[in-house]
């Protein structure tokens, strides 16, 4: 299976290290162009600088290239700045995004860096061991549709939501060891 | 219940920025300009390297209000500098709510014998380091992130190429080195032990590397994206060239493209002027930057 990592800005080496946990016939690729979509069974969109991001997507018309494998089929999985990328809408912002899930987001929702944090939160999903979850200057969900699949809130805030083969969180699974959520996404999306 | 200040939030900024560049600013405008570019965060200072340089005197924590300023009118993170040394500095900056402390050997220090005790707020820290020794000092004093010193406000790279190079050299020596080795290279390196052992296991720093200190062109910063580094800080060369946003832009996608000459000549072409660079032979040893830190 060929998953490839957005890589450019952000902690996409992270992603590539827990995917390749996850099973030995997973093998990751760097994606920096377009045309480096082709052939992949999924796709990671990294935590980073969604402005950044979204400032190299729209150099190289990224946001056609995605949305256009998105609509075949492509099973993306976003953290952070990713499910930001995916949102359709994003409180108080035009910056450009994918708009992929039925989702509206409030970005840096948590406070400045002295405000970020981990904690252990209940994905029932995953079982009923806890998952240590590290919020960076993190997003939540503010409104869901009815087609998204709420997997886990914090302190009543949505973060971590399922459309369809579209996956995204508002924390950082690939700073952890705990490789639960990739292993999620490569059953329950990708599959 | 939810921990804040842990070492994995203040690592994972850094994470989050590697592949990116981190553009000083001195107001708002400027802010701006680097954000639309593609910067991935700013620091916010009174004056660019150059400028202090050039005005000589000492040079101290911006003043709040730019700071501030800057904060309101970007959504990325927002850095700012202490003085080696100077915790109190470092107390107000993580008050005015910076994403980052940079305790930079670009102000003037403020103790000539020891470093902030950065393990001890909740703020993350970068340091500047020449050598792996020097970096891992840091680490082990709380710094989250490291980058090299170079020579801050020059535009001339071949310090920082120096520092990254001989960084990386010696992590190549480590992994090498039987284990019984590593206390003694500890103690002539002047390295915590237990670091030194944990870089000999990884092949790497065990945080975030950044270039800086004389990155002036796209070609600079690719040029140390592919020595190895995380990403980039780029000081005087923005706003002292001739056209600050294309440059800005072009540094950006630099970083990301660092391995695709294509794209690197394409984005090299027509930036107008880079900032004057300066010989590093020209300035005498007590100028130079990259010797205070202990």
């Amino acid at each position: 299976m060929l998953i490839g990592v957005l890589a450019l800005q952000g902690a996409f080496r992270e992603h590539e290290k827990s995917l390749s946990y996850c099973g030995k016939d997973i093998i990751t690729r760097q994606i920096r162009l377009p045309q480096q979509l082709e052939g992949l069974d999924a796709l990671v969109i990294p935590g980073g600088e969604s402005t950044t991001m979204g400032k190299l997507m729209n150099t190289y018309n990224f946001f056609e290239a995605i949305t256009d494998k998105a609509e075949k089929g492509l099973p993306i999985f976003g953290t952070c700045a990713g499910l930001i990328m995916m949102a359709k809408g994003i409180r108080g912002s035009e910056q450009p995004r994918l708009g992929l899930m039925d989702i509206v987001v409030e970005r840096n929702a948590f406070g400045r860096q002295v405000e970020s944090f981990e904690a252990d939160i209940s994905i029932e999903a995953l079982g009923k061991e806890q998952f240590r979850a590290v919020f960076i200057r993190a997003p939540y969900i503010l409104e869901t549709s009815p087609q998204v699949e709420v997997l886990a809130k914090y302190q009543e805030k949505i973060i971590l939501a399922k459309q369809g083969k579209f996956l995204a969180a508002a924390f950082h699974p690939e700073l952890t060891s705990d490789i639960r959520l990739h292993r999620y996404f490569i059953e329950k999306c990708v599959g | 219940m939810a921990q804040k200040g842990t070492w994995t939030v203040k690592a994972g900024l850094a994470e989050m920025l590697k592949g990116g560049v981190i553009m000083d600013v001195t107001n708002p405008e400027q802010a701006k300009i680097a954000e639309e570019a593609g910067a991935c965060a700013v620091m916010a200072l009174e004056r660019v390297p150059s400028d202090i340089r050039a005005a000589g005197g000492v040079a101290r924590m911006a003043d709040p209000t730019i700071i501030t300023k800057i904060m309101e009118v970007v959504t990325i993170p927002v850095m700012a500098k202490a003085r080696i040394g100077h915790f109190v500095e470092a107390q107000i900056l993580e008050q005015l709510g910076a994403d980052y402390i940079d305790e930079s050997e670009v102000l003037t220090p403020a103790d000539e014998q020891y470093h902030i005790d950065k393990a001890a707020f909740k703020v993350p820290f970068v340091c500047g380091a020449r050598n792996l020794g020097e970096a891992l000092r840091r680490i082990a004093e709380g710094a989250a992130m490291i980058r090299t010193k170079g020579e801050p406000g020059t535009g001339n790279v071949v310090e920082a190429v120096r520092h990254m190079r001989m960084m990386m050299a010696e992590i190549r020596k480590l992994q090498n080195m039987p284990r019984e080795e590593l206390m003694a290279t500890a103690k002539d390196w002047g390295a915590p032990y237990d670091l030194v052992v944990k870089v000999a296991e990884l092949g790497h720093l065990p945080v975030v590397n950044f270039a800086a200190g004389g990155i002036a062109t796209p070609a600079d910063a690719a040029l140390m994206m592919q020595l190895g580094c995380d990403g980039i800080f780029v000081g005087s060369g923005i706003f002292k060239s001739s056209d600050p946003a294309a440059r800005a832009k072009a540094v950006v996608m630099a970083t990301t493209h660092y391995k695709n000459p294509e794209i690197l000549a394409e984005i090299s072409t027509n930036l107008g002027e880079a900032m004057p660079g300066l010989e590093i032979s020209s300035i005498t040893p007590e100028q130079r930057m990259q010797d205070r830190g202990w």
